[in-house]
């Protein structure tokens, strides 16, 4: 691996107790990083390698070109790099009170950064001014993470790990904590490695995705393309999908509509997706897309008729294939997802390179405003 | 000074220097012992413990030969205290800190067990040095555990006889303490007196057990 790129390049390898880790990537420093795999996959000790918590026998790590570990020669101290630790419990210091627990990590931050985190940025962002004065001990658990989450952000973190932070969550708390996550990754422009065990969750957060598989890394690329990748388990889950970032272009008010694009089509989704220009994400699973090959349908009560070629089919089952679309007439744009039977794959003559028009029968708005 | 307040005054000096360099050495001592994944780590765990089970007398015998001048130990507090240490204050201290070692070290290795090994890690990831994170994080929350080995450390020194008496004798003013007076009195057929000290340790006895209990009650941290 070469020094001095930008990037995360990560290399850890060794055995714990009775599990043994190899796992290797190279991700861009920026956006959200999902590391994705079944529980005891190896995720959290990765998380713990970064932050040098954990020290396995083989170890590289560089982040925008520093490097942070190199074998035995270099490993930086856990207090000396430069990141935010979100743990799965909150974690808080119980001797402090939450005014405490966010200046603890402020104070002994070294303010090097490009960007300074300020407290009341900090406090604004996250909703927190209702809590300084009070105990941790009186908070509840979306609370708690929220305090967490700012504390960390207030070390000034150049790339902030967070391992699996909604998962002791109830769903009325996770529900409160995502739309502030959603927040940071727009504000604060500071790389993120997210380990998760829930799709839904890496798809509405996660640009990049680590795939994992048993202490070693399936695949590493961007979202949407292993969303859609045949090689990978991931398109013969039953709730397949893709992800496609969009940006709203208009509205039709008079039904209620909103218009927004995605490379390669325009779609109509239910409700107001927020002003023109808002960029926006939807999730269509491969479940809801219908295939129909000769011209667009007339008389369809499907609004989102969308010209696309099929880049390839997978057999998903005897009777049951998954095919990888490319929108646009000539398959120029975004990647989608269908699930049709064998028996219609062939009784229609569907072939790879062929275009055709996909019936999306539902969208997805997957962040909210 | 009479010699009842003498002894009084005596036994209160020990327990509070006793303490404090209880203190010193058995925090490093349960920090290790908490901490360590060492093999040997709960040999010296159970040396650390054996004056709790021990005759005092026991003890007593082995700290009066181990510091009698002609042995090396006893050379070496020889050029360190400028004399030897049998029959003097300063053996006392000596004698009294070994006796009282579980009282102290348990209470506060339990805390730092008890908390685990995630505050600090916590404190690692917000920058705090090893240092830091010991000082910042890890002693107040072990901070019942200090009380309680503080409290039972001083309490144990005021009541120790057969150390005391062993690598003390009776020399009024340098080691005669509390529980060696009360003995004397009792032998010189002086009951009140007796009483007197013996009644007041009684009480002593009760509010330092009362003490405990209530610091292990306050096990949250609620009002911060």
């Amino acid at each position: 691996m070469r020094d001095g790129a930008p990037g995360i390049e990560a290399a850890f390898a060794g055995r714990l107790g009775g599990f043994a880790l190899d796992a290797r990537f190279a991700v861009p420093a920026r956006g959200v990083t999902a590391l994705f795999g079944p529980s005891g996959c190896g995720k959290t000790t990765v998380l713990r390698c970064v932050a040098g918590l954990t020290r396995l026998a083989e170890g590289h790590l560089s982040v925008n070109g520093v490097v942070w570990q190199d074998g035995r020669h270099r490993f930086l101290a856990p207090h000396r790099r430069p990141v935010g630790y979100v743990f799965q419990e909150a974690s808080l210091f119980p001797h402090l009170s939450v005014t405490g627990n966010l200046r603890y990590g402020q104070r002994r931050a070294r303010g090097d950064g490009p960007r300074p985190v300020a407290f009341d940025d900090v406090v604004e962002l996250l909703g927190l001014a209702r809590l300084l004065d009070r105990s941790t001990t009186v908070l509840s658990g979306g609370e708690r993470q929220r305090v967490a989450l700012g504390r960390a952000l207030l070390t000034q973190p150049r790339l902030l790990l967070m391992d699996e932070p909604l998962a002791a969550l109830d769903r009325a708390s996770k529900d409160e904590i995502l739309p502030y996550l959603e927040r940071l990754h727009a504000r604060l422009d500071i790389p993120v490695l997210y380990v998760s065990h829930d799709l839904a969750e890496v798809e509405r957060l996660a640009d990049t995705l680590v795939l994992m598989e048993a202490g070693r890394v399936r695949a590493a690329g961007p979202l949407a393309a292993l969303l859609a990748d045949p090689a990978l388990p991931l398109v013969r889950l039953p709730e397949a999908a893709e992800v496609l970032d969009a940006v709203v272009v208009g509205h039709d008010e008079a039904y209620g509509l909103s218009v927004v694009a995605v490379p390669g089509a325009t779609l109509q989704v239910p409700g107001a997706a927020g002003p023109v220009g808002s960029p926006r994400r939807l999730r269509i699973a491969a479940s809801e897309v219908s295939l129909c090959r000769d011209g667009p349908p007339t008389g369809s009560s499907v609004l989102n008729v969308l010209p696309a070629r099929i880049l390839r089919a997978e057999p998903l089952a005897p009777h049951q294939m998954t095919v990888v679309l490319a929108l646009g007439e000539m398959g120029e744009g975004a990647t989608l997802l269908a699930r049709v039977t064998r028996k219609s794959w062939e009784g229609l003559g569907l072939r790879p390179g062929l275009s055709l028009h996909a019936l999306v029968k539902s969208v997805a708005l997957l962040d909210r405003e | 000074m009479d010699p009842m307040t003498e002894a009084i005054w005596l036994t209160v000096r020990l327990a509070a220097i006793t303490t404090v360099v209880l203190l010193i050495v058995g925090t490093p001592l349960a920090w290790w012992l908490a901490r360590s994944r060492a093999w040997w780590k709960e040999g010296v765990g159970a040396l650390v413990t054996l004056p709790l089970v021990l005759p005092p007398t026991v003890l007593g015998f082995y700290l009066l030969l181990a510091l009698n001048p002609s042995s090396p130990l006893g050379q070496a507090a020889g050029a360190v205290f400028g004399h030897t240490l049998p029959f003097t204050f300063e053996g006392l201290v000596v004698a009294s800190v070994i006796a009282s070692l579980p009282f102290v070290v348990q209470p506060i290795r339990n805390a730092f067990e008890a908390m685990g090994e995630r505050p600090l890690e916590v404190a690692a990831t917000l920058r705090a040095g090893p240092w830091d994170a010991f000082l910042t994080v890890a002693v107040p929350l072990a901070r019942n555990g200090f009380l309680t080995g503080a409290v039972l450390g001083f309490a144990h020194t005021v009541g120790e006889f057969g150390v005391v008496l062993m690598i003390g004798g009776n020399i009024p003013g340098e080691t005669k303490v509390l529980s060696v007076a009360i003995y004397d009195y009792v032998e010189t057929l002086q009951w009140g007196k007796a009483h007197a000290l013996a009644g007041g340790m009684v009480a002593f006895s009760f509010v330092v057990i009362l003490t405990v209990s209530l610091i292990g009650r306050r096990s949250g941290w609620v009002g911060r």
